[in-house]
């Protein structure tokens, strides 16, 4: 479990242009430096965003890189609730979803 | 000279970023209650505004999380966030170096505030700096409450920092405005964004509005947590502003708003 690690590494790509840039054309390169899961490493290789959002990424994080994969707000919702189906509760953090997995609070 | 406004409202991003999805009476309500706080604050005739924020990871991160910090630079850039997903454009902000220094240094004498020359302002005072300074007018002092990576600083502690800014304000000769901005309950960026706990919104704007100390206080972040969402931490912006102030609010605005993911607020205290 790095959580630390997956966290600090979406924030660094959230504010960090030569980051994005390098993310675009070279993922994995783009993740050297920080220690990861093999599970962790699979969910940013995959933008998988519910599976980040089950492994505890901090919501504020998790949006915005959402957006830089060119999710659209609903759908990052409904990746979300996608991914508690799949992997089940959210494991860490204080962004756990209080409602059901088939139940939208909005659009 | 003094603190002569202080007022506080909501920052969240999709007040401008998903405008056009919200129904139009309740977003045109809240858009000319910005305008008002924007008229009133400008009457003010601020030399510079204080915008006490709730960032979101825009600056500070787990590897080193101030409890408090403050400003302290030439000039400040934003949105950090793309400029499309906010519908905020770029823009470098001018600050107030120092007057800022002024004001950490008499912060310091009872609160350990964090100082940064460097500041990105992410969409928690972008969204506020759209409507209440669209000309770019004003000097910008930003100051943050950790209300993301728990641990969290103490709700007592928020009131001397809120108090500390009223002392510091006031020892300094220029005129300063103070804006406080946060969410009440929200549960933003999770699969419950839009879930919006109005009575509970209402009893906390209640005792804001008459400045009970005692009440504003009596949160746990536990209670918060559980009937507020992790969104309600930023309660303590307003607690701060209530602080500084003492005096008595107006709630210009309220309105549930789904789909901006919180109860909007716009508000004023009385500076006494």
């Amino acid at each position: 479990m790095s959580l630390y690690q997956l966290s600090k590494l979406l924030y660094h790509l959230n504010r960090d242009d030569s980051l994005k840039a390098r993310f675009k054309v070279d993922r994995a390169g783009a993740l050297e430096g920080y220690d990861l899961t093999a599970e962790e490493r699979s969910a940013v290789l995959d933008s998988d965003i519910g599976l980040l959002y089950v492994l505890g990424i901090n919501g504020q994080i998790l949006m915005h890189f959402a957006a830089f994969c060119g999710v659209e707000w609903s759908d990052y919702l409904q990746r979300m609730r996608d991914g508690v189906k799949r992997h089940g509760p959210v494991r860490a953090g204080i962004y756990a979803m209080t409602t059901s997995p088939d139940e939208k609070v909005v659009e | 000279m003094s603190l002569v406004f202080v007022g506080v409202c909501s920052h969240a991003p999709g007040i401008t970023g998903r405008d056009e999805r919200a129904p139009s009476d309740l977003r045109d309500g809240l858009y000319a209650a910005f305008g008002d706080l924007r008229q009133r604050l400008h009457a003010a005739r601020p030399d510079a505004l204080i915008v006490v924020a709730a960032e979101h990871f825009a600056n500070f991160f787990m590897d080193n999380m101030p409890a408090y910090a403050m400003g302290m630079a030439e000039t400040y850039s934003g949105p950090i966030e793309d400029p499309d997903w906010l519908r905020i454009s770029r823009r470098v902000v001018r600050g107030a170096p120092d007057l800022s220094r002024r004001l950490v240094t008499e912060i310091l004498e009872t609160v350990d505030i964090a100082y940064a020359e460097e500041w990105r302002f992410d969409h928690g005072i972008m969204v506020p700096l759209h409507f209440l300074d669209p000309d770019n007018a004003l000097r910008i002092i930003p100051a943050n409450i950790n209300c993301q990576g728990p641990p969290l600083t103490p709700l007592s502690r928020v009131w001397a920092f809120g108090e500390a800014l009223r002392r510091a304000a006031d020892a300094v000769p220029e005129r300063i405005a103070l804006v406080c901005t946060g969410g009440i309950s929200h549960w933003p960026a999770t699969p419950d964004s839009g879930r919006i706990n109005e009575v509970w919104d209402r009893e906390f704007l209640a005792r804001w509005t008459r400045n009970d100390r005692a009440g504003l206080l009596g949160y746990t972040d536990a209670e918060t947590y559980a009937k507020a969402g992790q969104g309600g931490f930023e309660i303590r912006t307003f607690i701060a502003a209530a602080a500084a102030a003492r005096g008595t609010g107006t709630v210009h605005y309220y309105q549930p708003i789904p789909i901006f993911a919180v109860g909007c607020t716009v508000a004023t205290m009385e500076i006494v």
